[in-house]
């Protein structure tokens, strides 16, 4: 018997399939809200897609990408191994000032010392941020979602305190540390950026992203302890039963995530930031990680493609003004994006529900033994099924 | 003395004053948590709020339907949360999330439109939350001062202590509370005797939303007088933290803000005179929560079925 397959059931299989599905529905609604304001969406979306499709534009998107990707991973990583880092944000601002602070009162060594000393001090920074939630957590219980929200804001200030003391403010009238000297960055050489017409501030953070993506996928796919994150994440009590130390591995999951979000920091800081300023408000860029994550079906080369798309709607989003549509208008789109992607569940739902029953029909098929081909329900059949769930609901 | 009991009066001021929207707010928290929705969404239901309450304040010129209407934004927002967790069985965590990227992305494309800024104009002060008992206090002795700055706070700071009790009660002492609580304990329990867990689990984020908004809308309308785009800044977060804090009770919930609010107010009488810098002061609140919680609280217990979708047997 030949297996139809509607076009419900194909999109409930491939979860690539919801994602773009989301999109699309996305920039739809988008497109709604540009018709209600009175805005042309032609111009709107025009403008969109061809700020970020030059090669100008794709290195900006690159550059506006790369701390994305890289709270996106930290994220993506934590729920894997069964923890929400809702504190990718606070992790990436004290892995940003331990770059800055590195990079200023070291500023004598030379490039290929001062780089590396930066990222590792961020990375320290960040997986000890992300240590102190765990221990909180293994040692008193403390909830880790309300602990890494105060540390989020405990960074924010300690990050605000340090940029303001002697030798790390700038001299200058700038709320701001230092600006980091040449051989603290991560920028490409001013002849590449001048010859292929590049964003002024292209760099080489992007290959680190990518290295770090490869880096998780192996540690959570092909590594002892990836598997001992993994079985504590799904299932904590089985995995301690099965003789994991449930303690050390939410430790050591946050310590990766902690270094993730915080390299992510440093990246962005030798790369576009060149200075850290003193904020007002939270940057969000952690908050944006957990977008990034969420798109990327916390999956790392689904965190680089979703970074990658966050970073592109962030900086075609700048551009929108110009044509005098508001910049709000991709929180709008990525906020459906992500509200599709939750509901993207109906989609399983459906598919599965159309398979038990075609799974049913044929065993009565079996049962029978007829001989006449009785075709299986087709796809409409799944809707009126579930007007009555919801009816039922109701 | 004079000064001690000015500063004292001017610190429960503020701490009745940054506490507010933290209580509404974690007030609308409780009632999602405990039913079973996690509803990390607060923050832009507030932000709806804020927004919804000073551009209907100003155009009516009345404070109570604005804030009503703040109510009512973040209901909205609220509805759209349930329809997503409860009847699709989304997760609950990334629904939030887009809800908190929806909710200010919304009201500022909106602000755009009728302000042509992202900011709304000005409230005047017949437009703002009225300050009740203003003028009644004698602000010529200390202690009329002290008693005007703790008294003539404004009327959405009554209003929340009069929430808190109407929620206690309706928690602990109606029917619908009991089995709200026991949605989120065992909703399978539930359903078989005969209580319609979606319904009030819909009722319930519904409800949260609600509250929060309320809390938003307390920020622009009584604190300040005008919404910006950094009017809510993570206050939804710290009532969701408060919540937990308050081992997902209303009145624990109450104190974790209160504590919260007292330690915001010390970071304003402290600021200008301790010599201590300001943005260690800053910190103040969140190192006392930690502190609280490592000495006193320890931990929390999350309703059982809290963050798991129901999905109705057929």
């Amino acid at each position: 018997m030949k297996k139809k397959r509607s076009v419900i059931e194909i999109i409930s299989t491939v979860r690539f399939l919801h994602i773009l599905l989301a999109i699309i529905l996305g920039f739809a609604v988008g497109a709604l809200f540009l018709t209600v304001m009175g805005i042309s969406v032609g111009d709107a979306y025009g403008k969109l897609l061809d700020s970020v499709t030059t090669v100008k534009g794709i290195s900006y998107v690159i550059v506006y990408a790369t701390p994305y990707v890289m709270t996106g991973l930290s994220v993506a990583f934590s729920f894997k191994t069964g923890v929400f880092n809702i504190g990718a944000e606070g992790q990436f601002v004290v892995g940003s000032m331990a770059a800055a602070v590195t990079g200023i009162l070291l500023k004598a060594l030379p490039k290929p010392v001062l780089i590396p000393l930066c990222f590792i001090a961020a990375m320290a920074a960040g997986a000890l941020w992300g240590i102190i939630v765990g221990i909180l957590k293994t040692k008193w219980g403390i909830n880790e979602v309300l602990a890494m929200i105060m540390f989020n804001w405990i960074a924010f200030y300690l990050s605000n305190y340090i940029a303001g003391l002697p030798g790390i403010k700038n001299t200058g009238t700038a709320e701001a540390t230092q600006s980091l000297t040449e051989n603290a960055r991560t920028l490409l050489s001013k002849e590449t950026i001048s010859r292929l017409g590049l964003a002024p501030t292209a760099n080489w953070g992007i290959l680190v992203a990518v290295a770090a993506m490869i880096l998780v996928w192996f540690i959570i796919e092909k590594t002892t302890l990836g598997y001992e994150l993994k079985a504590v994440g799904s299932n904590r009590f089985a995995a301690e039963y099965g003789g994991i130390g449930v303690n050390r591995s939410i430790l050591t999951a946050l310590a990766i995530s902690g270094a993730l979000a915080g390299l992510g920091g440093a990246l962005h800081l030798m790369g576009m930031g060149n200075r850290i300023s003193i904020f007002s408000a939270q940057e969000g860029f952690g908050f944006g990680g957990i977008v990034v994550a969420l798109i990327g079906c916390s999956n790392p080369f689904g965190a680089l493609a979703a970074g990658l798309f966050y970073g592109a709607l962030t900086y075609g989003g700048s551009k929108l003004n110009l044509v005098g549509a508001p910049t709000q208008l991709t929180s709008v789109i990525i906020g459906t994006v992500v509200f599709f992607i939750a509901i993207s569940v109906i989609f399983e739902r459906l598919g599965g529900g159309i398979r038990a029953r075609r799974n049913a029909a044929a065993r009565e098929d079996k049962q029978k033994r007829e001989a006449q081909k009785t075709p299986p329900e087709a796809a409409p059949g799944g809707a009126p099924d579930q007007e009555k769930k919801e009816g039922e609901a109701k | 003395m004079t000064d001690v009991i000015n500063s004292l009066g001017i610190l429960l001021f503020a701490t009745l004053a940054y506490g507010t929207p933290l209580i509404y707010a974690s007030l609308g928290s409780c009632f999602s948590e405990v039913s079973g929705v996690v509803n990390i969404g607060i923050e832009g239901m507030m932000t709806a709020g804020a927004f919804t309450g000073t551009v209907v304040a100003y155009f009516t010129g009345s404070p109570w339907i604005g804030f009503l209407c703040g109510g009512l934004a973040g209901m909205l927002f609220g509805a759209l949360h349930a329809l997503a967790t409860v009847r699709l069985g989304a997760d609950q965590t990334i629904a939030g999330t887009a809800i908190n990227m929806l909710g200010p992305g919304v009201v500022i494309m909106i602000a755009r439109v009728l302000f042509d800024s992202t900011d709304t104009i000005p409230l005047t002060t017949e437009q703002r939350m009225p300050r009740l008992l203003a003028g009644v206090f004698d602000t010529g002795t200390t202690f009329g001062r002290f008693m005007d700055n703790v008294f003539s706070t404004y009327a959405s700071t009554y209003l929340v202590f009069v929430a808190v009790i109407i929620v206690w009660f309706v928690f602990y002492k109606t029917r619908f509370g009991l089995r709200m609580r026991a949605c989120g304990e065992h909703p399978e329990a539930c359903e078989t005797l005969g209580i319609n867990v979606l319904k009030t689990r819909f009722l319930c984020v519904c409800l949260s939303g609600f509250l929060s908004g309320l809390g938003g809308a307390c920020v622009t309308m009584a604190i300040s007088n005008q919404f910006r785009p950094i009017s809510i800044v993570g206050q939804g977060f710290i009532a969701i933290a408060a919540v937990i804090f308050g081992k997902f009770r209303p009145h624990g919930a109450l104190v974790g803000c209160l504590l919260f609010g007292f330690c915001s107010g010390l970071k304003t009488v402290l600021g200008g005179s301790s010599g201590i810098d300001t943005q260690l002061i800053s910190m103040i609140p969140y190192v006392v929560t930690v502190l609280v919680l490592i000495l006193f609280v320890g931990k929390s217990r999350v309703p059982s079925a809290n963050g798991k979708p129901f999905i109705k047997a057929r």
